[in-house]
């Protein structure tokens, strides 16, 4: 009993003291509301994979009325904006080049033909290939009905229906915002929360205070509850500031339970800091906490399915994502938030997430000694 | 109980090939204050780290209060107080956070608490500065502060390695009778120096040298037993008396105070002080010679010189 009492009124102590610290440190108390702030503002705002408004130039070397329609359709999608007219092919092509149009229209001289004849493509599309999302987007405008709006006195009811219609669930209107929000506040909490602790004991050992706190009564386990503990309460408000800012600013429906999405956050959180501890026991000095917590992002943001879909990335990679807290959270996080899933949709996931804290916390305790040798 | 506070027997610590401690043997007292006498890296603080149980001896152990070092020492924490070398609490917590920490952290709380950290800041004077951080103290303020947290859950053993090399004069006098006032209220204390004027005042002491004991015992007792006879010159061009005194083979050594010189000279010679004053005269230096009483320099310069190859 009295065992118990005083272990837990040293874990207090140094919850206690690490929220000291933080009050004191303007630069990581920053870091807990300043970064979640700035990067939901930012991000939720800049990251649109919904592409719009892409600068587009013209080479229209029919100079048809038709070919006039056909512009006018592009821009009418507002996919493109037609910011530029050349007179030859090669001209448009230097503009691809340099950077000053994105997409190119060519309409050859016998579009006019070609149009009425319907075995070829009527015009071509230009596209820088190296960004997926941009070319995913001008993909959409080949699709675009040419033939109704002049053709019916001459080619009535040619095209077939599509064989498919699309209908996009829990995003309907299809914004990044809504994709966005929810995986951006895993992403925010990987960040901050591996860095809290990363630093944790390593700045005691670069600090010297180590050296006395290991004389004292103080049990392992007891010094790496106490230093998680106050950050698992941050790692909550971050949590409740990026889906607050999500809902308000951004319209991020919330489906599901409140309820369960702080229960799965919580065991998301300590593995996030869990592994920033584990790190602090590895690394000798805060500069090699850092290195270490920044090797570890990239990973994470990479994989995790933030970035890429799952889905398409290749086995191995995948495997890979699996012991990663950030993967499992993001499917906890798009499940509960977007469509609306249960505790129980998502209890492997949490699970997961229990086993990565279980061996990083048994793994932290193994490497920390209370000795210098 | 035993008398003893500390026994060590052989005691090594090897760091890959440098030995920092070589079989080291000691039997401190208890109730007393015992030194380490020693320059920078001559073991002092890696022998206090072995005897608090923070590093693993390579050979040899050692038994503190009792309790077999490393293997109890986490039993031995709550009984030892230790102030490292670098001041080791938090510098960006207040006094009183800093003693409330170690207060929670050694399991003594609310009124109890409260009580104890109110006597610490009378005894130490640190009321006035109890609401400062700790990172704006000066060097005396720091020191007490960390005197204060060592001896928070009143420990019965006292390790303190360096504690007065960041502090002026009168600091230290202060610090020393706080010591003193310790010692009678039971506690040991073991602390490491690199002056001669703290080593003696204490009761007993160890000479180190790379990472050997080569001379222990009273501070006195070490005086009055010097191997080798301790002979004063003063002279006017102290430097050309000094490279006369070398050249002479019976002249273990020679050190210089201001304007005087202490040789230590071989005690087989008959007439030590005659000795040299002829060997001065003969190098043609002028010179006031005469046998002197042995300080602590004197037989901490002999200890070390004897063992050098």
């Amino acid at each position: 009993m009295i065992g118990w009492r005083s272990s837990l009124g040293r874990i207090a102590a140094i919850a206690r003291k690490e929220l000291r610290h933080l009050r004191r440190d303007p630069l990581t108390g920053g870091m807990v509301l300043g970064v979640p702030l700035m990067m939901t503002l930012l991000f939720g705002y800049a990251i649109n994979q919904d592409v719009r408004h892409l600068r587009a130039g013209v080479a229209d070397l029919s100079g048809s009325q038709s070919a006039r329609f056909l512009v006018a359709d592009a821009q009418a999608s507002q996919v493109i904006d037609v910011v530029r007219v050349a007179h030859s092919v090669r001209e448009l092509e230097k503009w691809l080049v340099a950077g000053d149009v994105s997409v190119g229209i060519v309409i050859p001289e016998d579009y006019e033909r070609r149009r009425l004849g319907g075995e070829r493509a009527s015009a071509q599309l230009l596209v820088d290939g190296g960004d997926p999302v941009v070319l995913a987007a001008v993909r959409g405008l080949t699709g675009l009905p040419v033939e109704r709006r002049l053709a019916p006195p001459l080619r009535p009811m040619v095209s077939p229906p599509p064989a498919f219609e699309l209908r996009a669930y829990y995003n309907p209107e299809r914004r990044s915002a809504v994709h966005i929000v929810p995986a951006l506040c895993g992403v925010i909490l990987t960040l901050t929360l591996v860095l809290f602790t990363a630093v944790a004991i390593v700045r005691e050992r670069e600090r010297g205070n180590l050296e006395l706190l290991i004389t004292t009564p103080v049990q392992t386990p007891e010094l790496m509850i106490g230093k998680i503990l106050p950050y698992v309460a941050i790692g909550y408000g971050q949590m409740t500031l990026i889906l607050s800012l999500g809902h308000f600013l951004f319209d991020v429906p919330i489906a599901g339970h409140l309820g369960a999405l702080y229960l799965g956050a919580g065991a998301f959180v300590a593995a996030a800091l869990t592994l920033g501890l584990l790190i602090s026991t590895l690394a000798q000095t805060q500069f090699q906490a850092f290195q270490m917590a920044f090797v570890s992002f990239l990973p994470q943001i990479l994989l995790s399915g933030f970035m890429f879909p799952f889905d398409g990335m290749p086995r191995p990679a995948q495997l890979l994502a699996q012991l990663l807290p950030l993967t499992h959270f993001l499917r906890i996080v798009r499940g509960i938030v977007l469509r609306g899933a249960t505790l129980v949709d998502v209890s492997s996931e949490i699970k997961a997430l229990l086993i990565f804290f279980s061996i990083a916390f048994a793994l932290s305790l193994l490497r920390f000694r209370k000795r210098l040798d | 109980m035993s008398e003893l506070a500390i026994q060590a027997r052989g005691l090594t610590r090897r760091f890959g090939k440098s030995v920092a401690v070589d079989h080291v043997d000691l039997e401190i007292p208890r109730r007393a204050i015992y030194g380490f006498l020693g320059p920078n890296g001559s073991g002092k603080s890696t022998t206090i780290r072995m005897l608090c149980g923070l590093l693993t001896p390579s050979e040899g152990g050692a038994t503190v209060l009792g309790l077999s070092v490393p293997r109890d020492a986490e039993k031995l924490r709550r009984k030892i107080g230790y102030m490292t070398q670098r001041f080791s609490l938090y510098e960006d917590l207040t006094v009183a956070e800093n003693l409330e920490f170690l207060a929670e952290i050694y399991s003594v709380r609310g009124a109890a608490a409260r009580a104890r950290i109110d006597e610490l800041c009378g005894e130490f004077h640190l009321r006035e500065i109890a609401r400062q951080r700790a990172g704006t103290l000066s060097g005396g303020q720091r020191q007490r502060l960390a005197l204060a947290g060592a001896t928070l859950h009143q420990p019965e053993l006292l390790f303190l390695d360096e504690p007065t090399s960041a502090v002026d004069p009168q600091s230290r006098r202060d610090f020393w009778e706080t010591l003193y006032a310790l010692v009678e209220r039971g506690t040991t204390i073991l602390v490491s120096t690199h002056f001669m004027d703290e080593a003696e005042r204490c009761h007993e002491l160890a000479i180190l040298d790379r990472g050997r004991v080569v001379a222990s015992g009273a501070p006195e007792k070490l005086m009055r037993e010097i191997d080798a006879a301790v002979v004063e010159i003063e002279a006017p061009e102290p430097h050309a008396a000094r490279v006369a005194l070398e050249q002479n083979r019976a002249v273990h050594s020679v050190a210089q105070l201001g304007t005087r010189l202490h040789a230590l000279v071989d005690r087989a010679l008959p007439d030590p002080a005659r000795a040299l004053s002829e060997a001065l005269r003969n190098a043609h230096v002028e010179a006031r010679v005469g046998l002197a009483r042995a300080s602590l320099e004197d037989v901490f310069v002999a200890a070390t010189q004897s063992h050098r190859p």
